[in-house]
């Protein structure tokens, strides 16, 4: 237990991946289909997956509200560049985790959700488990849906707004056409999604503060896990970019308001409206 | 052989709707295909003429299971245990997603999310390719493992007209849930006109319109064509429209004859969500953005200028 911690406080995982910087422009996304991995862009750091820090928001805004929160940011993999998987810690999480050995290069989600399990476990007590809802790389969706299989937890995914009633929390999900008010138990898997708000920006005090923190580091072993048992499902056979075959058929008036009226005559030339 | 159970889902009618009948399409184009598919509560009439080989009825799921899933999760993990098909189709929707993705670890089985393509002629196993980078690559995957459980992009495979006559019987999974979260009410926010997933035609606007009166042109125009108004991500975190109206990878995916894209850079996140769209029409100031490598006609301009003129003989058109 950490200083300040007590029996009261609610202790928040916030899982984070560490994810080439979605930002880049087309022109400099680059696959190297040798060894179908992405090369990574000059001069454009990875990051932290945008979604996830939306997670590490929802952890901030229920501290916000006056509940007593323990946030630990917690992420799985190799080569991690501490000034992007810091952010959290600069936003305001008190704690970062990472589980970090060349053994989880090139993983899959099976082998991801195991590992942060056993994480999690060794960890310790928790009460939440927060995950974004995607993650902007292999924008697939279900590390946090599994982990909360794999732990035996309820899940609510799409949460936008949430609060603390002592051993239970109080969520809104969203749906196509509004949202639906969800009661969980502690301790629960969420995934957080971007109606919550943006997330915050670190300030200087924050900056400061993550400089000095040191993140916790767990090798596989230190998980009682080999790396031979971590065999992937799905099996990577080709990476690439897909080629555009679309030739847009640009529309020149004589100004913008003429190209607007011959635009709409297009359309119904070609009985699209 | 290859058994396949496919997770059916209804529109708001009742009847299967059109992504189940693309993923019956995709199922029926694997190899040596026997497929069966499985239905919440009594299977709708046109059901008894779809091209497949079985239909299973399942326990209705309660709607407090509705977004959680706890009761649909255990009913398909019984099924899938007692009929052990070598491929789980559902459609890459809120259930799907939620429902595929816990069966496959409850399971420990292999599970691919919204891919565009499916396929099991090259060897052993299933072989499947999905968009990542938020839609900037593809990645092919081999799954060796069985059961392979994958989610379908709508839109990936066209419905095809095939009919059969399946047998029907019902499913008893004899699983008992309790349910540990519970859905305590829903909340509907007003919705004018069309719904967004469902128009013909949709306006949306993104960072290049600069505030948030601007999509009052957008849905004068999305009215004169009986559409609806969607927008870029950028503009709904921007707080110019609510987040209901966000088509892309995190937003809502849609479909129409006609997408008009009005200061939409055309990010591949956003792309994701429209382009299934039969026309993609591209408004925008800057020629080198690529909404224009998408599009279909496209006009560099100001959208300001352009619009009203547009409108007006839209109007005129339909009138």
């Amino acid at each position: 237990m950490g200083i300040g911690i007590t029996e009261l406080t609610v202790r928040i995982v916030v899982l984070a991946k560490q994810v080439p910087d979605p930002e880049t422009p087309p022109s400099q996304f680059k696959i190297d289909e040798s060894t179908n991995t992405v090369i990574p862009p000059n001069g454009v750091p990875p990051v932290v997956n945008g979604f996830d820090l939306t997670a590490v928001e929802a952890a901030l805004l229920l501290r916000d509200s006056g509940a007593d929160v323990e946030i630990t940011v917690m992420s799985v993999g190799s080569d991690f560049v501490m000034d992007a998987m810091k952010k959290p810690l600069a936003m305001g999480a008190d704690r970062l985790v990472l589980v970090d050995d060349s053994g989880l290069d090139n993983i899959d989600s099976a082998v991801t959700v195991r590992v942060l399990a056993a994480a999690i476990e060794k960890d310790g007590p928790y009460d939440l488990i927060l995950g974004g809802r995607q993650a902007s790389d292999w924008d697939q969706a279900h590390v946090t849906l599994g982990l909360s299989e794999v732990l035996g937890l309820p899940l609510v995914s799409l949460v936008q707004k949430l609060e603390l009633n002592g051993d239970s929390v109080s969520l809104q999900r969203v749906i196509p056409d509004g949202y639906q008010t969800i009661t969980a138990p502690l301790p629960s898997v969420l995934t957080i999604t971007n109606e919550l708000g943006e997330p915050r920006y670190p300030n200087l005090r924050g900056i400061m503060q993550a400089s000095r923190k040191k993140p916790e580091i767990f090798s596989l072993a230190d998980l009682g896990i080999s790396s031979d048992d971590l065999v992937p499902k799905l099996e990577l056979k080709k990476l690439y970019i897909p080629e555009s075959n679309k030739q847009v058929e640009l529309i020149e008036g004589e100004d913008e308001a003429d190209s607007g009226k011959k635009l709409a005559l297009r359309l119904r030339e070609e009985k699209l409206i | 052989m290859t058994s396949i159970l496919l997770v059916a889902e209804r529109d708001e009618q009742g009847e299967i709707n059109q992504s189940t009948l693309q993923a019956i399409a995709a199922a029926n184009g694997l190899l040596d295909a026997v497929v069966t598919v499985a239905i919440s509560g009594e299977a709708p009439a046109s059901a008894s003429a779809l091209a497949v080989e079985k239909i299973v009825t399942l326990a209705v799921v309660s709607i407090a299971d509705e977004g959680i899933y706890d009761q649909a999760t255990a009913e398909i993990s019984a099924l899938v245990e007692s009929t052990s098909p070598e491929v789980v189709i559902f459609c890459k929707s809120d259930f799907g997603s939620i429902v595929g993705a816990r069966l496959a670890f409850r399971s420990d089985s292999a599970f691919a999310a919204d891919c565009i393509e499916i396929s099991n002629d090259g060897g052993d196993g299933v072989s499947v390719t999905r968009p990542v980078y938020g839609g900037s690559a593809l990645a092919e995957f081999e799954i060796a493992s069985k059961p392979a459980i994958v989610t379908l992009r709508a839109g990936s495979y066209e419905a095809g007209n095939e009919t059969g006559s399946p047998s029907i019987e019902a499913f008893d999974s004899g699983a008992s849930v309790e349910q540990a979260a519970s859905v305590t009410g829903t909340v509907a926010e007003a919705r004018d006109g069309v719904r967004l997933e469902d128009a013909n035609f949709v306006v949306s606007g993104g960072r290049g319109l600069g505030g948030p009166e601007p999509f009052s042109v957008l849905t004068d125009l999305a009215n004169a064509l009986g559409g609806a108004v969607g927008a870029s991500r950028a503009a709904c975190d921007a707080g110019w429209i609510d987040h209901s109206h966000q088509v892309g990878l995190t937003g809502k995916s849609v479909s129409p004859d006609v997408y008009i894209a009005v200061g939409i850079s055309g990010a591949s996140q956003h792309m994701a969500g429209c382009s299934s769209s039969r026309a993609i029409v591209a408004i925008n100031k800057d020629a080198d953005s690529n909404i224009f490598k998408e599009a279909r006609f496209g006009i560099v301009g100001d959208w300001e200028k352009v619009l009203p003129s547009f409108l007006a003989t839209v109007r005129e058109l339909k009138a």
